[in-house]
């Protein structure tokens, strides 16, 4: 049966009415609705399509007329579909907010469109990604290929492509990267920070990148090689081109890798790679289990929240060090009143030096090469007819003054230990041998002093106060015995970069073709990121052949 | 000869640019066009099309062409009449166009648009209004009726305003006018169609004509939104003959389709039609009707996009776009931006605001067509399947890519013979 209901004075022109009429006649309890305006031309429609109802005989044409042809008597149908319409009009009239960004349909325009495009991102069926991978890297974009099913040969001949060139090509297969702000397919929202993740596994970037989210660092970049990257065949020619991108972006202070084992011959290649890229490394082979684990700036972890955990605990200690003056020597001496912190750091010193830590511990040392010391002062040699160095700093404070006429001394680690039987000063004692030390060695030989603080702020010397006490007098404080290593590490590893391609991929705000999966171009769109879709099809060959004809012929 | 498809091709657009067509009068069309002045001849839109290949519009238009000139009496004596006894020719062919059916006979009336710069002349007849109208294929009763009143009353009344004006009506002014008020001359011509009511209604009030005929011809143009349609398109087909003149390059110069082929002409191929069947447009329908009553695509109302308007300047009638998908200002937007791939140069004479004014699109190439795989999206009516219902919808289309295929490996090989 038919209803029908007026909106008196509500104009809308005839699209709208027309759209309205399609969707709210798919409604399931309703046969057909009919909504128009009141003119006469739209009575006379609503009596030859079988929908006239005497209610509108006095509409007027600012009048919108609801017809309703719905199975049964119900009355509730007409008020549901009227409340329908007020409701859909409203919806409209707020409209919705579409990421707006241009869509070319062949990639000449698609590049006229965004001259500075940088990056095309690949979304299409694996057999044509090679075509337009290649297309892309000859105009002299950097390329992610989301697409799987690409075949290893063509994979080859795109990376060769563009190593040839200093571009960079992510994937076959590569479904996570961060470039700059552009989240590139399956990506997640991560602050800008300091640290460069580069790896063969999506989820493991996610993983990783989230972390260091959550760890309170962002990153610069989170770069995909694709998962058969650092086969044998392939040989880790992304790998290589990546690192080389992050080694030479300013932004990028702490380089993480990620990634299943690499191929043996490529393994080596790519550690050499990581020792040497000037910027301290953190790499997780998944499933690897590394007896050595730290060479000097590269340090080698089991799992991905501790490769996330070393590599913000890294961009902390980049930050220290870029407060520190350039050293003039490079020798650590260690000068510790407990026994296991002393023991930690020549162990931690030994592993990523390559070097033997003492085990005899004569006099007290840990670790004694001719290049670095470490010493227990709780050792017997010194507490003999003493207190222990905890509890008077008379000792320690003798030897710290015996540095100022240690000309290779570069970097001093000590410890501060609180709480109940210690010291009611130690960092004033400490400060003060310090200040004396430098004071007699001059602006000449600096020295970095690195400070491990135990305590808690419960503490009776107030572990709060004695921490200002060591940073005013210029002392630095490790958050860890492990993180005071790590940073008198930095120091003294030289900052040289072998090879580094300087990238505009990374140093200028990513400009990306997408061609594909429409949804990344709205992701890249709604963070701010210069878009073009490329809306692509398949051809056939007959076609194919007529389009290359057809762009050359002038 | 130019030495390269490119300097043809500004040469094609030169043509277009610098062609200024007048609307000076409305003649009945045996005046205008010699194949109509003897015998039993009916003009249709699209390429060549036979009485029997003719789709339902079509054919119930030429049903009531034939009632119109007296050649039968009822339905079947017309039907056997068309059958037996008509000679059909394109309108293009006529230097005329017509829209869906495109049938006009000698005693229709037809717009005549001159171009001021080169002197060829362009018909097209009369909008007839919504509803149940002969270029949808209706044709009894109220159809007769109208045909009859344009004839009488409407056509000597426009004549005669028109002649007031000693030039006629310069139509490229008020086109650049109704662009910026939301019209794109094929679906949507609400603003010139008021523009050009404004621009002759003192001339029709002082006429020569009975007031009350005055009073009907005024309340018809008031109410015919789409009554400019045929006046762009005659105005596109204008400036599309002045640039096909030229007889070099890949420009397109004609898009229409009789409902069963699509066709293309193309500068540099003479009067050739390039030719494959037509898609069946989808869009909206008036209640009451679907998708399944669409009749496939018919007209030579795609001109309007052979010109560069249309579909091609969806951006500045966005309301438009909602006749497809789910609509809206992107959409218009990524319409033109799309069809800026295919067509070379932006028309400065009619520049859009809501893209930023930018000019329209001008000069349709076959080669970016082919190289971009993009065929141009056409704004259209859909006329009912059966004769004799008219129009049920309206929509986008677009055509086969085919044609362009055609077109574009004949142009390869009249290159290889002269080069």
């Amino acid at each position: 049966m038919l209803s029908a209901r007026l909106i008196k004075g509500n104009f809308q022109d005839s699209v709208t009415l027309m759209v309205l009429s399609r969707d709210l006649s798919s409604l399931a309890d309703v046969n057909r609705v009919s909504v128009m305006m009141g003119t006469s031309a739209n009575k006379d429609v609503f009596r030859e399509t079988g929908m006239w109802h005497d209610d509108l005989a006095e509409a007027t044409p600012n009048d919108l007329c609801i017809v309703i042809d719905a199975e049964g008597e119900d009355a509730g149908v007409a008020d549901r579909i009227a409340a329908q319409v007020e409701e859909r009009l409203a919806a409209m009239a707020k409209g919705g907010s579409k990421a707006r960004y241009p869509v070319a349909r062949s990639f000449r325009r698609a590049c006229d469109q965004l001259p500075k495009a940088d990056l095309a991102l690949i979304s299409v069926a694996g057999q044509y990604a090679h075509g337009l991978a290649k297309e892309a890297l000859d105009a002299g974009l950097n390329v992610m290929i989301f697409s799987d099913n690409v075949s290893v040969e063509e994979e080859r001949d795109l990376k060769e492509t563009a190593r040839e060139r200093g571009l960079l090509v992510m994937g076959p297969d590569c479904g996570t990267a961060i470039v700059g702000k552009a989240p590139l397919a399956f990506a997640n929202r991560i602050p800008q920070g300091p640290i460069a993740v580069v790896g063969a596994s999506g989820t493991g970037l996610q993983e990783v990148t989230c972390q260091i989210a959550r760890g309170g660092m962002g990153i610069s970049h989170a770069l995909g090689l694709g998962g058969r990257d650092l086969s044998e065949t392939i040989g880790g020619l992304s790998a290589e081109t990546a690192l080389d991108f992050v080694a030479a972006d300013e932004a990028s202070k702490v380089v993480v890798f990620v990634s299943k084992p690499p191929a043996a011959a490529v393994r080596a290649a790519l550690l050499d790679k990581l020792k040497r890229l000037g910027k301290p490394a953190v790499a997780l082979f998944l499933g690897d289990h590394p007896d050595r684990r730290d060479f000097g700036d590269l340090h080698l972890t089991r799992t991905l929240d501790e490769a996330a955990a070393l590599a913000v605990d890294l961009a902390k200690v980049e930050e220290q060090a870029a407060s520190v003056p350039a050293l003039t020597a490079k020798g650590i001496r260690g000068l510790y009143t407990g026994g296991t912190l002393a023991g930690e750091a020549a162990q931690l010193l030994a592993e990523a030096l390559d070097l033997s830590a003492d085990a005899a511990h004569d006099e007290g040392f840990m670790l004694r090469t001719a290049e670095h010391r470490i010493i227990d002062l709780g050792d017997d040699l010194y507490t003999r007819g003493r207190p222990h160095p905890m509890i008077d700093p008379f000792g320690r404070n003798e030897m710290i003054h015996a540095l100022a006429g240690d000309a290779d001394a570069g970097i001093l680690l000590v410890d501060v230990v609180l709480g109940f039987g210690s010291h009611a000063d130690p960092a004033g004692e400490l400060a003060r041998a310090v200040e004396e030390m430098r004071a007699a060695r001059g602006d000449k030989a600096p020295i970095t002093v690195i400070a491990n603080l135990t305590g808690v702020s419960e503490d009776p010397q107030d572990y709060a106060a004695q921490a200002k006490t060591l940073e005013d007098a210029g002392i630095l404080i490790a958050d860890s015995v492990r993180m005071a290593v790590l940073l008198a590490l930095r120091l003294i590893t030289p900052a040289k970069v072998e090879t580094a391609t300087l990238s505009p991929l990374l140093s200028e705000p990513p400009a990306v073709i997408n061609i594909g999966l429409r949804g990344f171009a709205d992701d890249l769109a709604s963070n701010d990121v210069d878009v073009v879709h490329l809306k692509w099809e398949p051809v056939s060959d007959k076609t194919e052949k007529l389009r290359r004809m057809a762009a050359s012929l002038i | 000869m130019y030495a390269t498809i490119n300097e043809a091709n500004a040469a094609v657009l030169d043509e277009m640019r610098s062609a200024r067509p007048y609307l000076v009068d409305v003649r009945p069309a045996h005046e205008c066009i010699p194949a109509l002045a003897e015998g039993h001849v009916l003009m249709h839109a699209g390429p060549p099309i036979e009485w029997a290949a003719m789709t339902g519009p079509m054919k119930g238009a030429v049903l009531g062409a034939c009632l119109f000139e007296g050649w039968a009496k009822t339905t079947e004596e017309a039907e056997a009449f068309a059958q037996k006894s008509v000679r059909f020719v394109p309108c293009h062919d006529q230097s005329a166009v017509g829209p869906m059916g495109g049938i006009t006979s000698a005693n229709m009336p037809v717009l005549v648009v001159r171009n001021a710069n080169q002197g060829n002349v362009a018909y097209c007849n009369l909008n007839e209004g919504i509803g149940k109208v002969m270029r949808f294929g209706a044709f009894e009763g109220e159809v007769q009726t109208r045909l009859a009143w344009m004839r009488d009353v409407l056509a000597p009344v426009l004549s005669e305003a028109l002649k007031r004006n000693s030039e006629g009506l310069e139509l490229t002014a008020l086109m650049a006018q109704a662009i910026t008020m939301g019209d794109e001359f094929h679906q949507r011509n609400i603003a010139a169609s008021a523009l050009l009511l404004k621009a002759l209604a003192a001339d029709i009030a002082i006429g020569s004509a009975a007031a009350a005929d005055k009073e009907e011809v005024l309340r018809f143009l008031e109410r015919t939104d789409q009554f400019f349609l045929n006046v762009a398109m005659a105005y596109c087909k204008c400036v599309m003959d002045a640039g096909h003149a030229v007889g070099e390059g890949s420009i397109v110069t004609a898009m229409t389709r009789n409902g069963r082929d699509f066709g293309i002409r193309v500068s540099g191929l003479g009067k050739q039609w390039f030719t494959a069947p037509v898609n069946t447009p989808v869009g909206l329908f008036f209640t009451g009707y679907s998708q399944d009553d669409a009749n496939p695509d018919i007209g030579d109302s795609a001109i309007t996009e052979t010109f560069g308007v249309g579909g091609a300047a969806m951006v500045a009638a966005p309301g438009v776009t909602r006749f497809v998908g789910s609509g809206g200002f992107s959409d218009a937007l990524e319409t033109s931006e799309e069809m800026r791939e295919i067509y070379v140069e932006a028309n400065t004479t009619l520049q859009i605001p809501t893209w930023d004014f930018q000019g329209a699109c001008m000069g349709l190439d076959v080669r970016r067509v082919v190289e971009s795989g993009i065929t141009p999206v056409i704004n259209t009516g859909i006329a009912h399947r059966e004769p004799g219902i008219g129009q049920v919808g309206a929509g986008v289309v677009r055509p086969p890519l085919e044609c362009f295929e055609q077109a574009f490996e004949a142009l390869v090989e009249a290159r290889s013979k002269t080069a």
